[in-house]
């Protein structure tokens, strides 16, 4: 099996191969999520623990649902109500849990790096569900996905990603994993809302949108964070509307059969005007988040059958 | 529109350089072809003859306060435009800190509509952040489409450097031009004059010339940061034209100006406290004076402008210290500039490509030069003619000026926007 990785810590690390073999193995358990029974016992007897250190339905609900579609025991920890607001510290609280042997960590955590710290003092697999604005790999995961099945291909494609570049740890990932895969990319956003350093990551920069929108096969929009919308970053939502929001006049510049992303949740009339998001013939948002439970059931399957190979090899006495 | 010939001129060229005898043929507000000084008119012709006075570019303005909206009482569009005028004032760029400032899309178009009343060509610049509070950037992008020339909060300097970036970095995406009023706040706060001998021993509070610098130093360093368009209003003191000069160097998008003022008085002429010489920035030393002068001469400094700010008397009558700053300026701005021609070594092409030419292509205006093509807005004036001003002869509604009294020369005879003839008789 082509997919080696110990943790799912960043899309930085995985290989294409590794990205492929996920992919395939999502794809099939997108059609098992669209059956009657939706069960597997891939994960049966082990257990998983969901530590989100900051506020997210639904990619909580999202790891929720593919860990108990697999049949793993699944916990939920609000860690913003927990030991954390005792004066724990992340590591103290690491080894607390690691206590508990847990087979599969899942953790979000608004620091960047957090969940590499935490990766390293404990003895499962531990999946980053996003860290502060480094990287979200189930996301860019999912996003590729959905993108293989609407376009046919994960390759050649123009990938246009609009909005705030510089806070969005979505972007990042996509960035990563669009780039191994070979597709040009082009970052859209105003010069307060791009990351430093921008001009050296091999993507094409535009400040206008429509410039920037001119004949992409996708076009993904970012969440626009409220606070950023108060005149620290951009003037106000009007401007930001007027000038980067996606509405029919823009969109009619990408390609004929471009889609529409969106990692969710919108704000309609901010980033995206609503009639583009609910249209079914450009809008595979509601894809994506279909996509997102198959794509963490993967990611699950394939960190659990090397944590099984480790363990087995471990216990016979192979070094590993 | 019938076609003008102006015969017998002075003509003044800024972009050529040229200070010579010709005529100047205009047509549909335009100007048209240059002749010898008697040239023949052509049929139909309207002839003005100048009789050997100046006829140069109208001059543009650079940072003129108008009372409105808020402070009518001070200036109107309609005063500003009659002082104008008279003055050879052909352009004002007009100034965002009123009372509200000019901060959102509304009420640009709110003054864009009332400068209707002013008998000259009036543009207006915006607020850079909401209310020139300094924490949160304008709507730049609406603005600069309603055409706001620049983005400004005046005289009151965005101290979150943080913000000032975002400013920049967005301003640059749009292509606007900010500009900025080089000072360390902290350092200036409550300072009335520039520190030294005379303000120590009159008891000014003062600010070291430094906080001009070091404010110079940071925006600078912001621009090359965000790689923005931007403008510094007044630069006054020679410590700080090595970092300009720098800047151009590194080819940063970077001008700068300075006040007549700055440029025509110093620090001592504050005398016994007369309120009328109180200015942001402090009137500065001789040496400076000097070395400004020079500036322009080199073309360190483009632009030199009034900074019209009307003030009512109440604003004057007080301590010095607690007195408004600024003066009145559209209508002395020549004359007192003819000081420089006079006494001060600058020939008229120098002074014009400062207060017309190099304004007008930092703003992107077609005016301030006698290319043919370009918009007819002229000025008719004699270099030489004396008089003593008489600040309550002045056309502003204010009257704060700190040339009352003073014998000046340099009379205009005659101003045309677009060819219409809007101060002046019968040549």
């Amino acid at each position: 099996m082509s997919f080696r990785a110990r943790h799912l810590l960043g899309i930085d690390h995985l290989s294409p191969p590794e990205i492929v073999t996920l992919l395939d193995l999502a794809q099939d358990y997108a059609g098992l999520n669209r059956r009657t029974i939706k069960h597997s016992d891939a994960l049966a007897g082990m257990t998983q623990i969901n530590m989100f250190f900051e506020n997210s339905t639904r990619t909580q609900s999202s790891f929720e649902l593919a860990g108990m579609r697999l049949g793993a025991d699944v916990m939920n920890m609000s860690m913003q109500t927990s030991s954390v607001k005792k004066g724990e510290t992340l590591i103290d609280t690491a080894l607390t849990l690691n206590a508990m042997q847990p087979d599969l960590l899942v953790v979000r955590h608004p620091q960047s790096g957090a969940v590499n710290l935490l990766a390293e003092k404990v003895n499962c697999a531990v999946i980053n569900a996003g860290d502060g604005r480094h990287e979200h790999p189930t996301q860019a995961l999912l996003d590729a996905l959905t993108i293989r099945r609407a376009k046919g291909r994960l390759h050649r494609l123009s990938v246009a990603i609009c909005g705030d570049i510089a806070h969005s740890r979505v972007a990042r990932s996509n960035l990563i994993l669009l780039g191994k895969m070979e597709n040009r990319i082009r970052l859209i956003g105003p010069a307060t809302l791009m990351p430093a350093g921008v001009g050296e990551m091999g993507v094409e920069v535009f400040e206008d949108m429509r410039e920037g929108l001119r004949g992409a096969d996708v076009v993904m929009m970012l969440r626009l964070q409220r606070e950023r919308m108060d005149g620290g970053f951009i003037p106000s939502e009007r401007e930001y509307y007027h000038r980067w929001g996606l509405d029919a006049e823009k969109l009619a510049l990408a390609a004929p059969d471009a889609i529409v992303m969106h990692p969710g949740p919108m704000n309609r009339g901010v980033e995206i005007d609503g009639t583009i998001a609910d249209d079914i013939n450009r809008s595979v948002i509601q894809d994506q988040v279909e996509m997102g439970v198959a794509v963490r059931m993967a990611a699950l399957d394939l960190l659990a059958r090397n944590l099984r190979a480790e363990r087995g090899a471990a216990a016979a006495g192979v070094m590993v | 529109m019938t076609a003008i010939l102006f015969s017998n001129a002075r003509l003044i060229d800024p972009e050529a350089g040229t200070d010579g005898p010709g005529s100047l043929l205009v047509g549909d507000g335009r100007i048209g072809g240059r002749g010898a000084p008697d040239e023949a008119a052509p049929e139909g012709a309207e002839i003005v003859d100048c009789g050997g006075r100046v006829l140069a570019p109208g001059l543009i303005d650079w940072g003129v306060k108008i009372g409105e909206p808020g402070e009518r009482h001070k200036e109107s569009f309609r005063s500003a435009g009659l002082a104008a005028a008279a003055g050879g004032v052909t352009t004002i760029i007009a100034r965002p800190d009123t009372a509200p400032p000019i901060d959102t899309p509304e009420s640009l178009e709110f003054v864009t509509r009332r400068a209707a009343d002013a008998k000259v060509n009036i543009r207006h610049m915006a607020a850079l952040t909401k209310q020139r509070a300094g924490r949160e950037m304008v709507e730049i992008g609406f603005l600069s489409d309603l055409g706001a020339a620049a983005f400004t909060d005046g005289v009151r300097v965005v101290s979150d450097s943080k913000l000032l970036s975002r400013c920049m970095a967005y301003a640059r995406g749009t292509g606007a031009l900010i500009v900025g009023h080089p000072q360390d706040a902290g350092l200036s706060k409550g300072a009335a004059a520039t520190s030294g001998k005379f303000a120590s021993l009159y008891g000014i509070p003062a600010v070291s010339p430094m906080a001009e610098v070091m404010g110079l130093d940071r925006d600078l360093a912001l621009v090359a940061m965000t790689g923005c368009r931007w403008h510094a209003d007044q630069v006054t003191l020679a410590a700080a034209l090595p970092a300009l000069r720098r800047a151009r160097a590194a080819g940063l998008d970077v001008t700068a100006g300075i006040s007549i003022h700055h440029l025509t008085l110093n620090e001592f002429d504050v005398g016994d406290y007369r309120t009328f010489f109180r200015f942001t920035p402090p009137l500065r030393s001789e040496d400076d004076r000097e070395a400004m002068v020079q500036a322009v001469a080199e073309g360190v400094i483009d632009v030199i402008a009034s900074f019209h700010t009307p003030q009512d008397e109440e604003s004057k009558r007080l301590p010095f210290e607690a007195a408004a700053p600024g003066a009145v300026g559209l209508q002395t701005l020549l004359p007192a500039a003819m000081r420089l021609y006079h006494q001060g070594g600058l020939s008229l092409p120098q002074l014009w490509r400062a207060m017309s030419l190099n304004p007008a292509k930092r703003l992107g205006l077609e005016a301030g030069r006698l290319t043919p093509g370009a918009p007819a807005d002229l000025v008719l004036f004699d270099p030489d003619a004396p008089f003593v001003l008489d600040r309550f002869a002045l056309l502003s509604k204010s009257k704060n000026t700190p040339f009352d009294g003073a014998r000046m020369e340099g009379r205009v005879s005659g101003t045309w926007i677009g060819g219409n003839r809007v101060f002046g008789g019968a040549s």
